[in-house]
Formats: structure tokens, sequence, C-alpha cells
């Protein structure tokens, strides 16, 4: 299996996510408050796993934009909840980079000044194990 | 000893591609019985039953098995050509290898292991059949059409212009339905009402037509051709042959404050009331929940302004009991409730409004009376947002699974009618996709966007933000421009799904009618027999089978009247003869199957028996031929054995696993 397909995959496997359920409604990015710092939108986050364009998602601001508010998780008609699948990208990038985890000290260096508290105490209570 | 005929059908490449169908004939031969196996491309055609008339005839054969697909296809058309050929039609048994194998299986061989083995289950079943014969049945000349909508209205008429007598079962104080509701009807904008109340009077007027209003459905027994139903005639403590209409009880009425489910609830009712100015019938219903007379005993001022005397109180249900020979469901539908859907805060700001409820506000007889405007305020809206599939096609538990055809229709009606009254009113349509398959359906959809200058955009509404200053800030996505859109609305119009009726779950259950899981009624056939339920005798009009529009309602309601009609027509019908019957030397006339049987077709007779020499008086099952319908359920309850189906004894079923298991 090729690279790309296989991380799709990871991302589906993680996000649990049948990204192919998507009728393109564009509710998600509808939803959004994080929309205008996005670069790859929420609604196009999900026909990127279906295209198994994973390295532009991975390199995308939006892995670090979303603020897990799960918005479009609740509000999402088709179950495709756009939401886990930027989770599960955000996942596969740290385990690619050899740890499952962060470190304490690499924390402030990627969060944006202007980050929600709620952001932090939502990655907090997902990520501990 | 039979000689059994064994026929296996190619179905094309349905069965071929994936069974050896030559292999099949192959074995069917070391089968007991067998004498003559061939197979064919299709059994089912002209040639192919001359294959098995010329079997019969030459081969001598006393029993056959058609390997082919579901019984429910084709067991009427074998049967048919073996009695042509002089065999009982029921030694003629059917080995499904199509939908029980061919089609779900891939591998060859395995797929003709089963083949073999299903067609082998099918003659160890012949060599036990016994010829049998059908009964007769008589058929009352009289329909039950349930639901008094525009279907109903319709299929009532078709029936009726027949020559048989119609029952109408409405249950609200009137005929009309959902479209008595509509203000305007696509793609032509004729007056709902306009073209919908000429209908109803003459429902209302014709002689083989007879309308239960404020009614329900009871109970139904019987079967096809003779229906046995208890219609409810609700009380309406008004004496519909003395009431002559005028009205003046409704104005009159110190209770007006209930809020009217014609207009949706956005206006009020008086207790006495016809829910609108042309209700067929024009005879007001009190309703006791909100009457004075009934909660406080005081107040009376209907009966003392009634110059007929026909107001009374006393009056109480009464239950008909009516014989039917055919039943046609036309339950209709409504609008899903909104309450899982909050993000469009349809319950905080009675500006965000449904469909149904802006047809009510554009009607002049509407609770506006036509002007619109905002229910919060009176004012005339300048922004008005529409929003579509609210709650159509869903894969949460929110909504409904299917797309309700009709949304897309309307909101582009509602669209065009207001830029045409009020062209300084801006309307725009979030959407997912415009649906509009129909005969001019998409030139009317065209006109909305290039005469009116509707805005349509694609992408779907996040949320609606009620604002202090009573705007509504509608957060939206356009994913054609790839923009999160902000727009400050006046005005938010939802297209809510529709759903089925959700008394029809009621009903059918008491017609013993099949139902999906969004609660539509099942078609015998989705593309053969569309308006016909399985159940015989059972047939669908309107909604009630699936969302439809106006024209195709009306047109679905006549095609279920031809088969209503053909079935009246007919004098006799051939019963089942694979009915249950109980061997009276083994009964012990414990009862437990006339407990389970669900057509009350099982009574208990005292009876004299000659039990191996010894006569005595034994109380034993007896089966009323007419009324069983062989579904089994008595012989697998039955502890002594002593039920038995004909065509389907225990025996044969054994025989059956046995073959299956050699």
């Amino acid at each position: 299996m090729k690279t790309e397909q296989k991380r799709a995959e990871m991302i589906k496997e993680i996000s649990g996510v049948n990204p192919l359920k998507c009728m393109k409604c564009g509710k998600c990015s509808a939803s959004c408050p994080s929309y205008n710092e996005m670069d790859i939108k929420p609604h196009q986050f999900v026909s990127y796993v279906i295209n198994e364009d994973i390295e532009s998602l991975a390199e995308s601001k939006s892995l670090w934009k979303c603020l897990s508010c799960f918005a479009c998780v609740e509000r999402c008609p088709r179950d495709v909840k756009p939401g886990k699948l930027i989770d599960a990208a955000r996942q596969i990038v740290v385990r690619e980079r050899g740890r499952n985890y962060l470190l304490a000290d690499e924390i402030p260096e990627l969060v944006d000044p202007d980050t929600p508290q709620q952001l932090l105490v939502s990655a907090l209570r997902r990520y501990r194990r | 000893m039979q000689r059994i005929g064994v026929f296996v059908c190619h179905c094309g490449t349905n069965i071929a591609a994936t069974v050896d169908v030559k292999k099949v004939a192959e074995m069917a031969l070391h089968e007991p019985g067998v004498v003559h196996a061939e197979d064919y491309a299709y059994m089912c055609s002209e040639a192919g039953q001359e294959l098995i008339h010329k079997a019969i005839k030459e081969k001598h054969l006393t029993g056959l098995v058609v390997c082919s697909c579901s019984p429910r296809m084709h067991e009427t058309t074998f049967r048919n050509a073996a009695e042509k050929a002089g065999l009982n039609p029921y030694m003629v048994e059917i080995a499904n290898i199509r939908e029980h194998c061919s089609w779900i299986h891939k591998d060859i061989e395995e797929a003709t292991e089963k083949a073999v083995i299903l067609m082998r289950a099918a003659i160890a079943k012949v060599n036990l059949d016994a010829p049998l014969k059908p009964g007769e049945s008589h058929v009352t000349k009289r329909a039950l059409v349930i639901g008094g909508g525009i279907a109903g209205i319709q299929t009532a008429l078709d029936i009726a212009e027949a020559g048989y007598p119609v029952d109408i079962v409405e249950k609200t104080p009137s005929i009309g339905g959902r479209m008595s509701q509509l203000d305007k009807t696509f793609p032509t904008l004729d007056c709902s009402s306009c073209i919908l109340t000429p209908k109803m009077g003459e429902v209302n007027a014709h002689p083989n037509i007879n309308i239960y209003t404020y009614s329900e459905v009871e109970s139904v027994s019987g079967f096809v051709g003779d229906f046995t139903v208890e219609i409810r005639r609700k009380a309406r403590s008004v004496d519909m042959d003395k009431c002559t209409g005028c009205g003046v009880c409704q104005d009159k009425c110190p209770s007006k404050k209930t809020p009217s489910e014609f207009n949706r609830g956005l206006g009020t009712r008086s207790a006495i009331y016809t829910p609108f100015a042309q209700a067929v019938p024009n005879v007001p219903v009190i309703d006791r929940d909100a009457c004075i007379k009934f909660k406080t005993g005081k107040c009376g001022i209907c009966s003392k302004v009634c110059l007929a005397g026909a107001i009374d109180y006393d009056q109480t249900d009464e239950i008909v009991t009516e014989k039917y020979g055919a039943i046609v469901v036309a339950t209709g539908f409504d609008m899903i409730k909104l309450d899982k859907y909050d993000e469009y805060a349809y319950s905080q700001s009675k500006d965000v409004i449904t469909s149904l409820e802006l047809e009510r506000i554009m009607n002049a007889a509407g609770p506006t009376g036509g002007h619109l405007e905002r229910l919060s305020d009176g004012k005339a809206p300048k922004e008005i947002v529409f929003i579509q599939c609210v709650g159509s096609r869903c894969a949460d538990d929110r909504g409904k699974s299917y797309c309700s055809k009709v949304c897309c229709m309307y909101t582009a009606k509602h669209a065009m009618l207001i830029r045409d009254k009020y062209p300084d009113v801006n309307v725009t349509v979030f959407y997912i996709d415009v649906r509009t398959p129909g005969k001019n359906f998409d030139e009317f959809y065209r006109r909305a966007v290039e005469e009116y200058g509707v805005n349509y955009i694609k992408g779907q509404v996040g949320k609606v933000i009620p604002q202090p200053d009573g705007k509504l800030l509608v957060q939206g996505a356009d994913l054609l421009d790839n923009k999160q859109i902000l727009k400050e609305a006046d005005m938010v119009v939802l297209a809510a799904a529709i759903e089925p009726n959700p008394d029809v779950r009621k009903i059918a259950t008491m017609l013993t009618a099949s139902i999906d899981t969004n609660n539509f009624l099942t078609e015998a056939h989705a593309k053969l027999r569309p308006v016909e339920s399985p159940t015989a005798g059972i047939f669908l009009s309107g909604v009630c089978q699936g969302p439809k529009d106006i024209p195709e309602t009306v047109s679905q309601a006549g095609a279920a009247a031809v088969k209503a009609i053909g079935l009246l027509a007919k004098d006799k019908l051939l019963t089942n003869p694979c009915t249950a019957q109980s061997d009276e030397l083994l009964c012990n006339g414990c009862s437990q199957c006339a407990n389970v049987c669900p057509y009350g077709a099982i009574t208990y007779e005292n009876k004299e028996v000659n039990d191996h020499g010894i006569r005595e008086i034994r109380r034993l099952a007896v089966v009323n031929d007419a009324l069983c319908q062989g579904c089994g359920a008595c012989t697998v309850t039955c502890p002594s054995g002593a039920m038995d189906l004909q065509g389907f004894s225990n025996r044969q079923i054994l025989a059956e696993v046995d073959a299956i298991c050699r």
C-alpha cells in the first residue's frame, strides 16, 4: 500500500469515520468558529481524506486551528463528523514524529497566544493516555 | 410414487453466471421420483412454459420443481402453466436459486452445491405433495378509504365513479388534508383551495360516497373481499342532520384561545369550530377539552344561539360496523418536529418558521390575512433566509434518511411568490442540491433564479442566532466561494422533512400491512405493484407510501382506485387452499391454537369421535377455511401435533430438512 493510502486508512481507523457518507452539504464549515483561520476548510478535509491527499492535511494550518469545539461533530447530518477526522490527522502527525505524545516543553511553542483555554483543556482530556 | 420433472432456469445470467445450471439439472436425475430434468434460459417465458407443458404431457409428470427466482415472483406463473397442462397447480414447488443463492454468492462451486441442495429439498416436498383445491369466498362490493386528504378524495371519487359505494374515514372534523392548508401549488401557481374545494364538494355530493369525519378506524378483521371494520365516530356534540352550518355558534363561543390546528398553531380558534371556512361537511365539532360547558358545566351559549337546535352535549362516541371488500390507506403526512434542531432557533424565535407555517402566513385566510409579516412584531421582513433539507437526508438519529422530495419545489415557489409580491424583500436560499425532476419543474426553479432574482447559495446553515434587536443572525457556508457567511435576516424559513402520519403504524398493525423503518407503508413490489400492499385487498394512496407531490399523489390515488375496482368487480375470489386442519384423534382441546390464531379462524366444538372403537364426545378445534390464511402459527403451537397445514405439512417440512442435511 502506498504511504498516502496507508495514512488515509489510518485516519479512517482512528476516527471511526467513513468519509464517503458525506453529502457535501457544508454544515461543518457553516458551523465552524475557526473557519476564517483555516486554510483547508472543515468540509474540504473530508474530500482530502477521500482523495488520500494526507500530506496537504499534515502541512495545513487547519490542523492546529481546530478548536475541538465539536460543533461540526454535533451538527453533521451524515455522521461524518469532520472534527474527528481533523483529530485523527493530528494524531497521525504526532505519531509520525516518533512519539505518541507531546512533551510538555513543546506545547508553548505550538500554542497560539490567542488559543482559548478550552482547547487546551480539551486536548489534555483527549491525549491524557 | 410421484413422477417429477425438474426445470432449472438460467434467468439470463442472473442465475447461470453463478450456478452451474447444467450440473443442477443433471444432479436432479439422481433424486427419487425424478423422471425428467432440463435447463433453459428463461423458464418464465412463453417458450419456457411450453417446455414445461410438453414434458408434463410426454412424461406423464405428476409433480414439478422449478429452480428459479423467488416464488413471490413467478410461483403463480408456473402454477398456471402446470394447470394448463392438466396438473394440479399445488403440485408445483419452487426452489429459489436466485435470491437465496446466485445473487448472494460469488463462488460457482459453492453456489452450485447450494442450488442442488435447495432443489433436493423441493423435490422431497413434491414427493409428499397432494393435489389441493381452492375454495371460493365472496366479495363485499364496498370500499373503505382511510384518510380524507387529496389522496383519499381522489381514490374515493374514482371508485365511486365506477359505481361502487365508498366510505371515507377522516380523523379531523373536515376532509381536505394538507392540501387545504397550502396557499399556492407548484409549478403552475394555482390557488390550492380553488382546485381542491370543488373536489371536496363533489365527494360530499356523490351518491356513492359516504364521509365519516371526526372518526377513526377502531378495528379491522376478516380478509380480502370480506373485511369487517369498526369505525369510531367521535362525539361531535353537534347533530349533523340538524346543523345548517350558519356559523353563529362559532362567533358567539366565548372560549376562543385554543391554537388552531389548521393554522399550525399560529392563530386561535373557538371551542366549537370547523377547521376552515370551506370545511366539508360544514358542521362544527365541540372540542370538549376547550369547551367551558364541558369543563365547568356553565355556559351553553352555542346551544342558546343555535336556531336549528343542533347542539347536543350528551352525544357519545358511536361505533359503526361495516363490511368492505377493499381498503385503501391514504393517511398522508405531517412535518417532523424540530425540537432536535435547536441550532436553527425554531423554539427560541417566533420568526423562525416552517414552510407549512409560511403557507398559512401567505394565505389570505391565514393568521395574518395573507400579509407577509414577522410573527414577533408584525413588521414586514426585508431579508428572508430559506434553509433546505432540515431533517431530510440525515444519517444521524435526528432526522430522516430519505429526501422529502417536495421541499426544493415549494421553496422555489415561496421565494418566487415573495419576490413577486414584495420586490424589495431579499430572498436567500441555502441549498445542498436543488432537485427538480418533474414536468416543468426545473424551468420553474430557474425562473426563481433568473427572473425573480432569488439568491441561491450552495451550502448549509450552521446556526441561527437571535439578536437582541429581534434580527436573526444566520451563519452559513458558501461552498462555491469557499466562504463562511454571516447574514442578518428578519425571517428564517425551515424546509422541515415530511414524515408519514404517526397514526399509520396503528392502522398498519390493524390491517397486517407491512411498514418500513420510516413508517412508510411497503408496496407489494417496488416497481411492478407500487400501489398494493403485500396484504391482499389493501391498497396504498399518497404519501403514506413515500414522499410525493400533488400530481403524483393524484396519479397514485387513481391507480389505487383502479386496483380496488378490479377487486370489487369480481364476484368470487379463490381462497388459498393451504389452510390448517386439525386431526380429531390427536386434538386434546387445549385452546392454544385458538389463542395464537391472528385471524380468529379457530373455534371449538363438541364433537363425537370414534377413537379406535371408543365413541365419545370431545372438545375439538375446528378451522374455518375461509378465515385461515395458512400462516402456520397453530401448527407450531399445538402440543399434541394435531394441527397440520395443507401444502406445508409437518412431514413435508421435515422431509425438506432431511433432504438438506443429507
